[in-house]
């Protein structure tokens, strides 16, 4: 075994009082895929960032090529050979590739000015290898996230680095993208550099790594080969109990038909799309990110137009399309981004929770406190909001968040509840409460339509499984039939889902 | 995979590109309205009308571009028009309490009075973290009311600057006014300095997303500092020229500018969100608007319509901005859909 290209020896970092690292030790070895995983404030970013030379460690030393050293900025890390590609890019949108790739270290001229025609061949040789077919001179506006990482990536290379980090880099790629991403990071892993690789996605994970190291509560809980995990194992390790615990979907004889929607077009977006979803019923709305999912659910809403087809609820046909009308008749919807979309992030919990009820918290014409405290309470405290109702939405954790966007929407009572991606980015622990509330719902009779590009959770949680690919409803799965196989088939565009061949092999 | 597409050979793809840009568009609207103005009053291209046309939009261009380089940050510097007053008051004085200082010390000092005053908002700015639009309206009050306490009443006339100073503010060179060429000289500097050096592209990328200029290493807070004291200084040379220019200065001086500055930079199509922009667009926008307002006096329009006019001018192009913004997205929204 070769000597590690970057080490962390026993790392402590605290925030105030919280302590988020204690004694993290961790190599990253020349050739190697390690891969790192853990809930939500496991203290992965943490150590991340004490990488990229954004925080300084409380103790314990970053060792490379045997030397102690600290970070003391980012820039000093990349000098080291540190490079560091965040969950979301972080580029100028304004300006070209290339700039993007050289900001702060652009080559220049005998005469000391920037040498645009060097840095264009330079990213253009590296657009090349990479089998990119993007000119260095297009703005990055426009670009598709993964083709952003691309650009974060031929940053990194010219850096030379030799440990490349990937903060979540694949929580935003469709499955195409993320084999792409995969490639290169296998073509970059046999050249030598060290990877860490951090997600939540067990699939990948094992795909690509060769080491995984799992981490709760600021600790290193096990690091072992690949092989000598299950998926089972990394699961218990990172939260502490097992699979099945996380998906409590209770059975739950369907009753009334409450959403149906006939022949829903948006031209562009989605044809065709008829289904029907039954009180106590958990509907999954799978596909591939950009299949038109979340535009069903939002046009279902009121939000986007629709181009023709129909809406009802129970036996009401929705006419006057608008989210006032949707939500008159019943329906909920939670959005996917919640901090955009879901929350207003600067108001508090109680506010942001009775947000959709502004008639139950007037008295006298007034917003009455008292009110909105007893409204608000009933939904937090059923789900176990961590966290003071008076204090802004924007300190809690993701879960935490999510929690307060549910209890908005129950508030209304609503008959049909849209979730979109409910636990994206959000950790196992909170993500299990997402889960059992939804599963509780289902039983006292709401109908919910789940949209998840999370797998397991759709297969785990839903009754039936409807499946979208390019717009159109390619499948639709029982519980039993659904497993990763049938929905991935469906996903990618074939209405036959019992080929073998068809399993969604990352490791090829 | 395929392979990447051949990029354009400089030429024909460069040219195409300049034809599509912004700068374009300006040069064919003031073209368009010089010769729309010039069909209905042919006074309008007389040398006399085009030497003040030069002499009253130089010393607007000037402060553009000092505003471009903030403007591309994501800032805004409104204290420009106190400056200016501070400065071309002093100038004056400089003139009146030293008899026989030559004009370029009077020149050097004025420049680094706008520079300090500059670095004031700088401080505030980039290491108080008191947003600019906050800071600088607390500037240019607080520039403009101790500028009143200072002059109290008096009055900076012709008469006590000499010959030589004021003609920098009126003789030509080569037919072109010297305020004009001090204008084209900066600008020149300014588009390099911009485009081809290190320091010029960190203004756009702090304009762009500040975050990432974190993360590229940029030294976020130095480089707004100097943006801040670099408009400052451009506001000092404004307001030793605008004595140059009027002989006359009181406390007044510039009062009300700091608007048709930013307006005329936003015209320019320096993008009020940051890093989209150049200093040749900025000026032209500024060019623009000063042809406007001509076309308007020799039309005979009212008076009192060229501040509308200015402000529609304003709401076009931001107006435009947001169409083009809007056909971008569209064509991208098509782009990723396959449906």
């Amino acid at each position: 075994m070769s000597d590690p290209t970057i080490e962390l020896i026993d790392i402590y970092k605290s925030f105030g009082s919280t302590r988020v690292l204690e004694g993290v030790s961790l190599p990253l070895l020349p050739g190697e895929v390690h891969s790192l995983m853990g809930e939500n404030g496991a203290g992965k970013s943490t150590l991340v960032k004490i990488m990229a030379g954004l925080h300084l460690p409380d103790q314990g030393a970053v060792r490379i090529g045997g030397h102690d050293v600290l970070f003391r900025s980012t820039a000093q890390a990349q000098h080291a050979g540190v490079s560091v590609i965040y969950q979301e890019p972080t580029l100028f949108r304004d300006l070209s590739i290339a700039e993007n790739v050289f900001m702060h270290r652009q080559p220049k001229t005998a005469y000391g000015w920037i040498d645009y025609s060097e840095m264009n061949r330079v990213v253009l040789q590296h657009l090349s290898q990479l089998g990119v077919s993007l000119r260095p001179e297009d703005p990055v506006l426009g670009l598709s996230i993964a083709d952003q990482q691309i650009v974060e990536i031929i940053k990194a290379l010219t850096f030379e680095a030799k440990v490349l980090i990937m903060d979540e880099p694949t929580a935003a790629l469709s499955l195409e993208e993320v084999k792409r991403l995969f490639e290169i990071v296998e073509r970059l892993r046999s050249k030598g550099v060290a990877i860490m690789f951090v997600s939540h996605r067990l699939e990948e994970v094992f795909a690509i790594s060769q080491r995984i190291t799992v981490m709760r509560d600021g600790r290193v809980v096990g690091s072992k080969p690949f092989d000598q995990w299950s998926t089972e194992e990394v699961i218990r390790k990172m939260v502490g109990r097992s699979l099945e615990a996380l998906y409590p979907k209770e059975k739950v004889e369907p009753g009334e038909v409450v959403l149906c929607v006939r022949d829903l077009r948006r031209a562009g977006v989605f044809k065709d799309i008829s289904f029907e979803v039954r009180q106590g019923e958990i509907v999954g709305l799978a596909g591939l990110v950009g299949a038109g999912r979340s535009e069903v659910a939002r046009a279902i809403f009121g939000i986007d137009r629709l181009d023709s087809g129909e809406v009802s609820i129970g036996k009401t046909k929705l006419r006057n399309h608008l989210p006032q009308a949707a939500m008159a008749a019943g329906i909920g919807f939670v959005p996917e981004d919640r901090q955009q979309q879901g929350l207003v992030m600067e108001m508090t919990v109680i506010r942001n929770a009775t947000l959709t009820v502004p008639k139950q918290v007037r008295r006298l014409g007034l917003v009455s406190k008292k009110r909105e405290r007893q409204i608000a309470a009933r939904w937090t405290d059923r789900m176990q909001l961590k966290g003071h109702v008076e204090e802004p939405v924007n300190i809690l954790s993701g879960g935490n968040q999510q929690k307060v966007v549910l209890a908005k929407w129950l508030a209304t009572g609503p008959k049909l509840l849209i979730v979109d991606e409910p636990t994206r980015g959000v950790d196992v622990g909170a993500k299990s409460e997402v889960h059992r509330t939804l599963s509780q719902l289902a039983k006292e009779g709401m109908a919910i339509v789940m949209i998840s590009s999370d797998l397991p959770e759709v297969i785990g949680m839903a009754d039936r499984v409807l499946v979208m690919h390019e717009g159109k409803l390619t499948a639709e799965l029982s519980r039993a039939e659904a497993n990763e196989e049938s929905i991935m088939f469906a996903a990618t565009g074939h209405a036959d889902r019992r080929d073998r061949n068809s399993k969604t092999d990352l490791r090829d | 995979m395929t392979k990447p597409a051949k990029i354009p050979v400089l030429g024909r793809g460069w040219i195409n590109a300049w034809f599509r840009s912004r700068e374009a568009s300006l040069v064919l609207l003031i073209a368009v309205l010089a010769v729309v103005t010039t069909a209905l009053n042919p006074r309008f291209l007389s040398p006399q009308s085009l030497k003040d046309l030069m002499l009253n939009v130089s010393i607007i261009a000037l402060l553009v571009l000092g505003q471009t380089v903030i403007i591309l940050m994501r800032q805004i510097d409104l204290s420009i028009s106190s400056t200016v007053g501070i400065t071309a008051f002093l100038s004056g004085t400089l003139f009146i309490d030293h008899p026989g200082i030559s004009s370029l010390a009077v020149i050097a000092v004025a420049i680094l009075c706008g520079l300090l005053l500059g670095a004031v908002n700088a401080a505030l700015v980039a290491w108080g973290k008191i947003p600019a639009l906050i800071t600088t309206l607390g500037t240019l009050y607080i520039f403009r009311g101790a500028n009143y306490a200072w002059v109290h009443g008096r009055q900076v006339s012709a008469a006590n600057v000499p010959g030589s100073f004021l003609a920098i503010g009126t003789s030509t060179f080569a037919g072109v006014p010297i305020l004009t060429w001090i204008v084209l000289i900066l600008l020149v500097v300014f588009s390099i300095g911009l485009r081809q050096y290190r320091a010029g592209r960190e203004y756009y990328a702090i304009g762009s997303n500040p975050n990432a200029a974190v993360l590229a290493g940029i030294n976020v807070s130095r480089r707004i500092a100097t943006g801040f004291i670099i408009s400052g200084a451009i506001a000092g040379l404004a307001g030793a020229l605008w004595l140059a220019r009027f002989g006359t200065v009181d406390a007044t001086a510039g009062e009300g500018i700091e608007l048709t500055v930013i307006t005329s930079t936003v015209v320019g199509g320096v993008a009020i969100t940051g890093g989209v922009g150049t200093a040749t667009g900025a000026v032209l926008g500024a060019l623009l608007l000063s042809v406007f307002s001509s076309t308007l006096v020799f039309l005979r329009a009212p008076a009192f319509w060229q501040q509308a006019f200015q402000g529609a001018m304003l709401l076009v192009a931001i107006a435009a901005d947001a169409y083009l913004a809007y056909r971008h997205a569209l064509r991208l929204r098509i782009k990723w859909r396959h449906v």
